[in-house]
């Protein structure tokens, strides 16, 4: 039932008395509020007010080009593409990226002193911003900050490499190039009829006698419950 | 801007105020029997299926910020409206509190986004005092209730299966679904540790009760509130069908003050705000329901102060705010190595925990601690959202494999091994309510509407970190026996043993609890006010404890007990 129809049976179910016309929810300047948004993206059951908030942020920009460029760099490095999936950049991750250190602003100054860090290593080994440098020369500064020695671990690079690697990570595998490659199977109507019975005898399982003979039957799932025939 | 309050001419032969569990309930049972009813909401109208305010069935990625919480306590697509702070509604604490007060601004409140665990309370939970002389028994017991529960699982629906143990009452049960993998795991080292799991009951419907409601379609999202009912939220389930009979008015963004009183002390009706004009409006009726929440309705009750009733209505007792108790709540995450790089398939299932543990320990003594807990359970191959993937390598370490794939395609193979090996467990466990736990006025701040706001006084006693403790021990044998690896260190001493703070399990209750003796309690057995006999409360306001079970389903039951006695006042004249 979409929100208009939904609206109507209200209004039918409760139109007892002029009372409910005058009074009621259906006569305000802004009936059943929360569902009445101008959609301008995509909507996923926002509130009026996170609408906004949403709105407000995609307004924003944080990210400079260069950093963003950076930032692009990084996320290919961290998931890159290979044959069996697409790249972090073509998943969308950087734009994902810049939405959340909007978003959750704790994010903020770790990841702008980090992409600075970066920078800095770069001009110090190399002589150029770290976007300007060689695949090579890059790398190197990759592996000095993903594979610190000990006693660098929790130096600026490392740490930042860190920070950004759960973004980038987190960022892929919640998108849809990056579902496809986890295999996840579910978000789906379906009927759930227990472990699939070669992954049970795989994992030296068995159900239980007893709970298969009143578990939930496939078969009769869409009748009505009949009680009368049920003892308690 | 006019101030000038508006007066509805209609009086109403009950006006209810709260769209939840127990304001659901009642607004049903009255509006099939004929009353004429104004159901006051503080949120806006929802409706899981209008696809404007739906959540269910999303992905991730619908999401900028992937499903984080940053707006939403438990992500962008749970199915609450609110949180445990609302912008211009604060309340305060005194010194040494940290109370959590969660509150859901929305037709059927809470129930939209509840876990839908549905245990009845059981012989024992109302009459505690009998067995370890702390607290105070309930005026009522398991028998007064039973036939309540038992309506209540026919109307709406709970799976479970009929198990004999004393405490813990089977009902009328629809079929269990089969329990997942790690479901599986966990129960074999449980059973080891003597420690019982059993089907969850929860309020699901792997079957119909019903034409109106759909099947179950094992989408694991219930917290999203289901477009085809298949689970119980009030909106959905209770308040759809009773505005369906036409003796129902739903007023939606109101926002109530008080309770209206008349020189004879009796309710006559509420003032509200409605929260689009800003405007004072008011409601006639010859019976009021607070259904707002245990907490929201004692503000309101405490915030109803005339001559007659100086201390706020319905509270000659004192006791109104007092005896505020929550679950108490532990937990802790383990790893199982056996299903590393497993097989997928889908593996949602219902909207939670297929298998539970009920507490087990009624008969012992020597534990240092007198209530009990039961335990839920999490895990399997559920949908990554924002936090997925952090820290791969930490997992990758406990099975012993020290190589490191710090970027790059073997990163990305690591995750894609590592997924659905986690699972988690948490207690829930009755607290022992107490006079000096409450919640009053705090004179010196209003909310954004001008209604003084809630000032909370909470600390957990001996009792309650005892049970933590125990949590946290019983957590660390199920899994050692299971073999798996428990994550992180073990919550101990200096935390309270992971227990957290009062108001974050969200079953707050006890604020206007129900006894014989008007001096000691706010209402009677029927839920009724000592003082104000045209005064009802039937949420988890009237609880006298909490046992270790989710209340909603006592809510419930015991939200159609007090109807039926109402029922039967207004048909004899008598309120």
């Amino acid at each position: 039932m979409d929100r208009r129809e939904s609206l109507k049976a209200l209004v039918l179910g409760g139109v007892g008395s002029s009372l409910f016309l005058s009074s009621c929810v259906t006569d305000k300047k802004s009936p059943i509020a929360a569902g009445d948004i101008i959609e301008e993206r995509e909507g996923y059951g926002r509130t009026p007010a996170e609408e906004e908030r949403d709105e407000d942020l995609y307004s924003e920009t944080f990210f400079s080009e260069e950093e963003m460029a950076t930032i692009s760099i990084l996320s290919d490095i961290i998931i890159p593409e290979d044959e069996e999936s697409v790249s972090a950049t073509e998943a969308g991750v950087p734009e994902f990226i810049e939405f959340i250190v909007k978003d959750i602003p704790e994010h903020q100054i770790p990841m702008r002193g980090g992409l600075m860090w970066i920078n800095r290593e770069s001009n110090k080994r190399f002589e150029a911003a770290f976007n300007e440098i060689s695949k090579e020369n890059q790398m190197e500064i990759i592996d000095h900050m993903a594979y610190p020695r000990a006693f660098e671990e929790n130096s600026p690079g490392p740490v930042f490499f860190r920070n950004i690697r759960n973004l980038v990570v987190t960022g892929y595998f919640t998108s849809e190039p990056g579902f496809k490659y986890l295999d996840y199977r579910g978000n789906t109507p379906n009927v759930w009829d227990g472990v699939p019975a070669h992954v049970l005898e795989k994992h030296g399982m068995k159900y239980d006698e007893d709970l298969l003979k009143v578990a939930m039957d496939p078969a009769t799932r869409n009748e009505v419950m009949d009680w009368n025939k049920y003892e308690v | 801007m006019s101030f000038q309050i508006k007066k509805q001419s209609t009086k109403y032969d009950v006006c209810i105020v709260g769209s939840g569990a127990g304001g659901g309930m009642a607004a049903k049972l009255l509006a099939d029997a004929g009353f004429k009813i104004a159901l006051l909401e503080a949120g806006p109208d929802f409706d899981p299926a209008n696809k404007e305010q739906r959540t269910q069935l999303r992905w991730p990625w619908e999401s900028p910020r992937r499903g984080a919480s940053t707006t939403r306590p438990f992500g962008d697509f749970d199915m609450a409206y609110g949180g445990w702070e609302l912008e211009g509604e604060p309340y305060t604490q005194n010194a040494n509190t940290e109370f959590a007060w969660f509150r859901s601004r929305m037709l059927g409140g809470r129930t939209n986004h509840w876990g839908r665990i549905s245990l009845r309370f059981g012989p024992l939970d109302f009459k505690r005092k009998d067995f370890d002389g702390k607290g105070d028994n309930w005026p009522i017991g398991y028998e007064d209730v039973k036939p309540y529960y038992d309506k209540v699982d026919k109307l709406i629906g709970v799976f479970g299966t009929k198990e004999n143990i004393p405490n813990e009452p089977d009902g009328f049960f629809l079929p269990p679904p089969k329990p997942r993998l790690h479901e599986l795991y966990i129960k074999k080292g449980a059973n080891k540790a003597g420690v019982p799991m059993i089907p969850s009951r929860l309020s699901i419907l792997t079957k119909p009760v019903n034409k109106e409601r759909g099947a179950c379609f094992f989408c694991n999202q219930c917290s999203r509130s289901c477009m085809a009912y298949a689970d119980f939220s009030s909106s959905s389930v209770l308040v759809k069908p009773a505005v369906k009979t036409g003796n129902v008015d739903l007023y939606v963004n109101a926002m109530v003050r008080e309770v209206l009183t008349n020189g004879e002390g009796e309710a006559t009706g509420v003032s509200y705000i409605d929260k689009d004009d800003l405007r004072d409006y008011e409601i006639k009726a010859k019976v009021v329901i607070l259904a707002a929440s245990a907490c929201s309705s004692a503000r309101i009750l405490l915030n109803s102060k005339s001559a007659q009733h100086p201390n706020g209505l319905a509270n000659s007792s004192g006791v109104v705010g007092k005896y505020l108790h929550d679950s108490t709540g532990s937990s802790r995450m383990g790893f199982i190595p056996q299903l590393v790089d497993r097989e997928r398939y889908n593996e949602d299932g219902v909207g939670g925990m297929h298998l539970y543990t009920p507490w087990w320990l009624n008969d012992s003594k020597d534990l240092g601690f007198t209530r009990g807990y039961h335990i839920e359970y999490w895990g399997g191959m559920s949908m990554p959202a924002y936090g997925f993937g952090f820290n791969t390598q930490a997992l990758k370490e406990i099975t012993g494999d020290t190589s490191r794939n710090a970027y790059g395609t073997g990163l990305k193979k690591d995750v894609k091994k590592f997924y659905g090996a986690t699972f988690g467990m948490a207690g829930r466990g009755e607290s022992i309510p107490r006079k000096e736990n409450y919640c009053e006025i705090d004179s010196n701040t209003v909310d954004k509407y001008g209604i003084p706001v809630l000032k909370f006084n909470y600390s957990w006693s001996d009792e309650e970190v005892k049970q933590a403790r125990h949590m946290q021990d019983t957590f660390e044998e199920v899994m050692h026996n299971m073999g798996a690896v428990p994550l992180g260190d073990k919550p101990g001493k200096e935390t309270n043993y992971g227990l957290e703070n009062p108001g974050k399990i969200i079953h707050e209750v006890g604020t206007t609890r129900m006894g014989k003796d008007p001096k000691s309690s706010v209402v009677n057995e029927f839920n009724q006010a000592h003082d104000v006999p045209n005064l009802f409360v039937m949420d988890g306001g009237p609880f006298v404890s909490q046992a270790d079970k989710n209340p909603t389903w006592t809510i419930l039951a015991l939200a159609w007990r007090a109807t039926d006695y109402l029922t039967e006042q207004l048909k004899k004249g008598n309120v």
